[in-house]
């Protein structure tokens, strides 16, 4: 008996992640992984497996799985509608089927199998990478997908009591960035005084915002520099990048600000659950 | 040097110039301050990211103030030959621009060796820089759409080679048949920061 996990439905966009390609940075290759990486983490730590394995990221749900074997799975993240316990370790018996619904709240949704999915890594990672290409395809209709072998005990949690995931205005700690300096004061406080909508032109690259535009107070170009996740680059239409899981590792517009990530707090995680239409505020951390 | 703030796990330390970067990339590629994870040179600058939870972004910045800029350390270090087929579509436009025969293109391009000063376009894209080349290449005014894996290109004072099919506005000058990205090589990308590159004519095909 194989363990594996056939795609019925891949749904609207579903990858593989896990932890990603940290220490390749100079050679281009940016970090990746779970867009939300604490409840990715938090999926791993429920079917007992080591916090990076490889798990399912479905967006907006839409996945249906079926088991080839007696597996344990969970999902964590954006609840999805349907009959499955939502941040409870579950038996799959063979040839049962999961099939998640739509998120009520929330973005991304983590489907971790005891075992870990166990597609071939690339450079370390089996996460994909949606702008470089790195990694394995996206989850397709059809596709077997390998579980590997538990290596740590059940840890006995029947459900997490995790909160659901906000729908609504979402406010983030804001840190100054590199490039704050060409927007002055004024652009800080433009930044932080407005609300700021997700347009649906978002994906794991980032958050493009729409709201009223920010005004450099310089010109001239800003030779590429390196950058990580939460930093909000902008361009020269005056709307930040808010950049997740797979942004560039260096760009050519300046970043004004960085939202607050960890260790501090996990606020570039949350940000990686907004949907198109959601707001979102800055709020200015002094640190 | 100016240390800027980048988020809550990262540094940017901008220089003077280029040849400051590549000094202080050498330096601290070689013994990376504690609980950084990545190093990321770039044109003027050098990000340093830490790992979460692991190291004081501020300890992080006093080991960059402390590190010594080893300006010597492209000498004696790895050289990689690259063979070329100059036959690039934007060669004859571009040596007339720069008021060089095609022959004489090709011949500074090989005359002296190049350096990768840092990447980030792609995975496996160097930004190449040749110690006195002084080249100033202007970028077509239209990017292309599709540039073909191995094109060879030049733009402002950088020369690099396309891993793989992708847009970009580089001045094509030519083709090399070696592949700089291979998943399956350890490691994949042949033109890392500090590499030396000589481009070779390989005649044409």
């Amino acid at each position: 008996m194989t363990r594996a996990l056939t795609v019925l439905r891949a749904g609207p966009f579903t990858t593989v992640q896990d932890a990603g390609r940290p220490g390749q940075a100079a050679l281009g290759i940016v970090r990746s992984g779970a867009c939300d990486r604490s409840v990715y983490r938090q999926a791993n730590r429920l079917v007992g497996n080591p916090e990076d394995f490889a798990v399912l990221e479905a967006t907006y749900g839409g996945l249906a799985v079926r088991a080839e074997a007696d597996l344990m799975v969970v999902t964590t993240g954006a609840r999805c509608a349907g009959p499955f316990p939502h941040a409870a370790p579950t038996p799959l018996r063979r040839g049962t089927e999961l099939r998640l619904g739509p998120p009520e709240t929330g973005l991304r949704t983590y489907l971790a199998v005891r075992g870990g999915i166990d597609v071939p890594p690339v450079l370390g990672s089996r996460a994909t990478d949606v702008l470089s290409g790195l990694g394995p395809a996206a989850v397709a209709d059809g596709d077997v997908l390998p579980i590997g072998a538990p290596i740590e005990p059940v840890p006995g949690v029947d459900v997490a009591p995790v909160p659901d995931i906000p729908g609504g205005e979402v406010t983030v700690a804001v840190l100054p960035g590199p490039r704050a300096d060409w927007f002055g004061d004024a652009g800080w406080t433009a930044l932080t005084g407005q609300v700021w909508t997700v347009t649906d032109e978002s994906n794991r690259v980032g958050l493009r915002l729409d709201g009223t535009p920010l005004e450099r107070l310089r010109g001239g170009e800003l030779p590429s520099e390196g950058m990580v996740r939460g930093a909000l680059q902008v361009p020269p239409s005056g709307l930040p990048v808010l950049f997740l899981a797979d942004h560039p590792v260096t760009g050519g517009y300046p970043v004004i600000g960085y939202v607050a990530d960890e260790p501090i707090r996990s606020d570039v995680d949350r940000c990686g659950q907004l949907r198109p239409g959601q707001t979102l505020r800055f709020k200015a951390m002094t640190s | 040097m100016r240390v800027l703030p980048s988020g809550s796990t990262a540094l940017l330390v901008e220089l003077d110039d280029l040849d400051a970067v590549l000094a202080l990339y050498a330096a601290l590629a070689e013994q990376p301050p504690d609980g950084v994870v990545d190093i990321v040179p770039a044109a003027r600058t050098v990000l340093l990211v830490t790992g979460p939870g692991r190291t004081s972004l501020s300890a992080v910045a006093d080991a960059v103030r402390a590190a010594t800029p080893r300006p010597d350390a492209r000498a004696g270090g790895e050289v990689v030959e690259l063979p070329v087929h100059y036959d690039g579509e934007d060669l004859e436009d571009l040596a007339g621009l720069l008021d060089l025969s095609p022959e004489e293109l090709v011949h500074r391009h090989t005359g002296k060796e190049w350096i990768v000063a840092f990447g980030g376009f792609a995975p496996g894209f160097g930004y190449l820089t040749q110690p006195g080349g002084q080249w100033d290449v202007p970028r077509r005014s239209t990017p292309r759409t599709k540039v073909p894996p191995g094109s060879v290109a030049l733009a402002g004072e950088f020369s690099g080679v396309y891993p793989r099919e992708s847009p970009g506005g580089w001045q094509l000058i030519g083709r090399t048949d070696v592949a700089v990205f291979d998943l399956d090589r350890d490691p994949p990308a042949l033109l890392r920061p500090g590499v030396g590159v000589r481009f070779v004519d390989a005649g044409s095909r």
